[in-house]
């Protein structure tokens, strides 16, 4: 195994490419920008096509396009940016699109955009969320593949931190040519005039001759597969939980933040643990719950950059057993493009220990 | 049914095998049937029905994916000419056409189909002009024509309230990327021979690699121009094409 130095973007990228991703198309937005320009580089030179978008829609339609053949497919951009591609991200949902979205966000303000989607219709997006480069790549394989198992599109919630972070990663993991699912659905043109051609539409309903579904049956299957999703793919990373009495809620790079806080508390008696949801969505509700109703755990709190949008998903888990409190805030530094000063250990640290501390008076 | 010479037979006498049911949603008088079959007549001539895939916007026309023995994708409003660029680059060998309506394509759609003509993008853009919104009732697009009948300009189009029509067509034609722009009609026997060939070259520019090509085909809507339809032909006669003047607006560079 060969171990490279390696900027976040680049290892996402040539994860992409490794996990065998062979379109890309996006439009320039910061931070997202640095994706874009590594997936310049790494796709033409490997057999993929790269296109520089005019607006992000036309980016996420081409995407579902090259998607529709069977081709796992990408696109990318920031919250910002994103919130334009809603109504598409939800086409390839109802569709039973593959599609992997990259999200280098500004900071967390775009956890309801992520877990909640501004589509219409019955859909989910799964949505995963790395703490750091190497994350990064394991989650862009991941993507590709639970993109293709569930025939929806898949959500990784990066930001500038990870994209500009260099670190080592492995240089060509064994992953590369690592069989894709048959993917019976995938339009190639074939099937016109054999009586059975194939049409996408999120209806459903077939042809003349060969009805489909319908549009009720069909998206009720497609909200049935979600739920499938939601008790089978629900990840979570956590630390010292086993006897916490405080256990504080982090998402993405704000984890490994909190993790460094609370591994130092605890290395001074603070019985303190962490518990990060790898996927927002399906949000790993039920370990949380457990969490929250064992014997030791006294509160939850939850640090997140933004006014208060994971916390619903932490309340509806814990679900009364124990308080939930906030200790996070809208943090966002002056460039606009990256966390404020909340993504701080010395705050953090001041306010788990307060919060503790309340709770013992 | 068999014909020696298929540009000689009449165009009333052709059902395409191809099309499942004859049935459809259309209006008496709506062009969009002429349409569907030349589209259709023109994948079998080019023995493109078992390698082509259309990508369909949303009006009257949409039906076409439910009765016509042929791949398709039924796309977001206004969105195909991005969802056949992402095919077309994925399937080079594959003949990639949009299906749209002039509300699709130059109302909603208009960046998809100048980026993608910009980019002289290996596909084929059809257009079924026929100057309204017809699937919502009959509102004016932004292909409407001044003095034209819609639901929301029944005085007409004017100028000094709506603004003029955009000629896309015309805009397409005069891009480096465009291998092929015509504008075509079905109001009448010669003007769908002619429409008929306008596809045949379009096709045939995609699959020689000439870059972008688009047809748009003017098409009757009597019900949305609240004219008797015996009169939509004539309508479309005096009040579109003397604004949309039909014609090879870009021939092939190549023949």
């Amino acid at each position: 195994m060969t171990l490279v130095l390696r900027e976040g973007y680049d290892a996402i990228a040539a994860a992409a490419v490794d996990a065998g991703c062979r379109f890309f198309a996006g439009y320039p937005m910061l931070p997202f920008t640095g994706l874009l320009d590594a997936f310049a580089r790494e796709l033409p030179r490997n057999d993929g096509v790269w296109i520089q978008a005019d607006t992000e829609i036309e980016g996420a339609n081409m995407a579902l396009g090259a998607a529709a053949t069977g081709a796992r497919a990408a696109t990318g951009s920031t919250g910002q940016g994103i919130a334009l591609m809603q109504e598409t991200i939800a086409e390839a949902a109802l569709n039973e699109l593959p599609l992997v979205v990259f999200n280098m966000a500004r900071g967390q303000q775009d956890y309801f955009q992520t877990t909640r989607g501004g589509g219409w219709g019955d859909y989910r997006t799964i949505a995963l969320a790395p703490a750091s480069v190497v994350e990064a790549a394991e989650h862009t394989r991941l993507a590709f593949e639970l993109a293709d198992r569930w025939l929806t599109p898949v959500i990784l919630y990066g930001d500038h931190m990870i994209g500009f972070t260099q670190t080592t990663v492995e240089a060509a993991p064994d992953h590369r040519g690592a069989t894709e699912p048959d993917k019976p659905w995938a339009l190639d043109g074939s099937t016109g005039g054999t009586g059975a051609s194939k049409v996408v539409w999120t209806w459903r309903q077939g042809k003349h001759n060969t009805p489909g579904p319908g549009p009720n049956r069909h998206w009720q299957h497609v909200a049935d597969k979600y739920d499938q999703i939601a008790t089978t793919e629900a990840r979570h990373a956590g630390r010292h939980l086993d006897d916490a009495e405080h256990v504080v809620v982090s998402f993405g790079t704000t984890g490994a933040f909190v993790d460094y806080v609370v591994d130092e508390l605890r290395r001074e008696g603070h019985r303190i643990g962490t518990f990060r949801p790898v996927t927002l969505w399906p949000f790993p509700s039920v370990t949380l719950g457990d969490l929250a109703r064992s014997a030791p755990c006294r509160q939850v709190l939850v640090h997140e950059l933004n006014a208060g949008q994971m916390i619903d998903d932490v309340r509806i888990a814990v679900n009364g057993a124990v308080p939930v409190h906030a200790i996070g805030g809208v943090s966002q530094d002056e460039s606009g493009m990256r966390q404020g000063e909340l993504l701080d250990v010395d705050t953090i640290r001041e306010r788990i220990l307060a919060a503790t501390e309340g709770a013992r008076r | 049914m068999t014909h020696a010479d298929p540009t000689m037979r009449k165009v009333a006498d052709f059902a395409p095998a191809l099309f499942q049911s004859t049935e459809h949603h259309l209006c008496s008088g709506c062009g969009h049937p002429v349409a569907w079959r030349l589209l259709i007549e023109v994948l079998e001539e080019l023995q493109l029905v078992d390698r082509s895939i259309g990508v369909v916007g949303h009006g009257c026309y949409t039906q076409i994916i439910t009765t016509a023995d042929v791949e398709f994708l039924q796309c977001l409003h206004g969105r195909a000419p991005a969802v056949a660029t992402g095919m077309k680059r994925m399937l080079p060998d594959r003949a990639i056409y949009t299906l749209q309506g002039d509300g699709d394509m130059v109302s909603e759609g208009l960046a998809e189909v100048l980026h993608a003509a910009a980019r002289g993008e290996s596909i084929t853009c059809l257009m079924l002009d026929n100057g309204v919104f017809g699937d919502t009732g009959g509102q004016m697009t932004a292909a409407t024509t001044v003095g034209q009948r819609t639901k929301t300009s029944l005085d007409g189009r004017s100028e000094q309230e709506h603004g003029y029509p955009i000629p896309v067509a015309d805009i397409v034609a005069s891009f480096p990327g465009a291998a092929y722009v015509a504008r075509g009609a079905v109001d009448k026997p010669n003007a769908i021979a002619r429409t008929r060939r306008y596809l045949r070259e379009a096709f045939a520019s995609q699959l020689a690699g000439e870059g972008f090509s688009l047809v748009e085909i003017l098409t009757m809507c009597p019900t949305g121009w609240a004219v008797p339809t015996d009169q939509g032909a004539q309508y479309q006669r005096d009040q579109v094409e003397s604004t949309f003047g039909l014609g090879e607006l870009r021939p092939r560079s190549t023949t």
